[in-house]
């Protein structure tokens, strides 16, 4: 199967007018690829149904906003892609 | 329904889990139908995706308690299959179909006379209520529905 980074690169082209090319490991979703929050919510859509989870969008954005977590560690795709990683394994997937 | 006030909704039939159906009626007469269209006047296909939205609004807001205020964000799919116009009694049907992290997905309908009228993917974000005053009108006219 293709690595969660790849899943989610290929779900974000197919979401949003970003070419799938220039989606790296080190994008950042919002800062360096430009998704929109329209754009995000299809995207987290189907980020969940593609792996069966529930994307705490609100809690990281909450510990963001508060400044207890820095931006990167969830929307790098590298670091999006290990955090799904993780709501996978927690889900017992 | 009453057009010029955006109150689309009339009456809840059911509530059966994360499913919907609720009843209205399309107003005999409107300005709305003074220019869709003169001499035909038609229930305008934005009205009746506003219509599946507030469905899905309601479906949502009694399954959050009232707690949160969902808000139309995107439609998907959208088909209109048959003209509606003044005095015709409708069913919509919505259920949720996705439960996000502030967000929901929806999937409505419309009927009218045992035909579909119109159908669509519906996606609300979730917020918290922006100003007291709303989320007290949307308790109250919640409670005239049955619903808080």
């Amino acid at each position: 199967m293709a690595s969660s980074f790849d899943r989610i690169a290929d779900i974000i082209a197919e979401n949003s007018e970003v070419p799938r090319d220039k989606i790296l490991p080190d994008s950042h979703v919002i800062n360096d690829l430009g998704i929109d929050s329209l754009d995000f919510l299809d995207i987290v859509f189907a980020i969940d149904k593609a792996f069966g989870i529930k994307v705490p969008v609100e809690a990281w954005t909450q510990e963001v906003n508060a400044g207890n977590a820095p931006a990167e560690q969830y929307f790098v795709m590298k670091n999006l892609a290990a955090r799904i990683d993780e709501l996978v394994a927690a889900k017992g997937g | 329904m009453r057009l010029e006030y955006f109150q689309m909704i009339d009456r809840v039939a059911s509530l059966d889990g994360e499913a919907i159906v609720v009843e209205s009626t399309i107003p005999d007469a409107s300005p709305v139908f003074e220019g869709h269209f003169p001499g035909y006047p038609l229930m305008p296909g934005v009205l009746l995706v506003e219509t599946m939205a507030q469905a899905s609004g309601w479906l949502l807001l009694k399954l959050m308690n009232f707690e949160r205020m969902p808000f139309l964000m995107g439609v998907k799919e959208a088909k209109f299959r048959s003209f509606v116009g003044p005095s015709t009694p409708v069913t919509v049907h919505a259920k949720r179909i996705h439960d996000g992290s502030g967000y929901a997905v929806t999937q409505a309908r419309i009927e009218a006379n045992g035909k579909r009228i119109c159908d669509a993917e519906l996606t609300l974000r979730i917020m918290d209520f922006p100003a007291p005053e709303l989320a007290a009108a949307m308790r109250g006219r919640g409670q005239e529905l049955g619903l808080a």
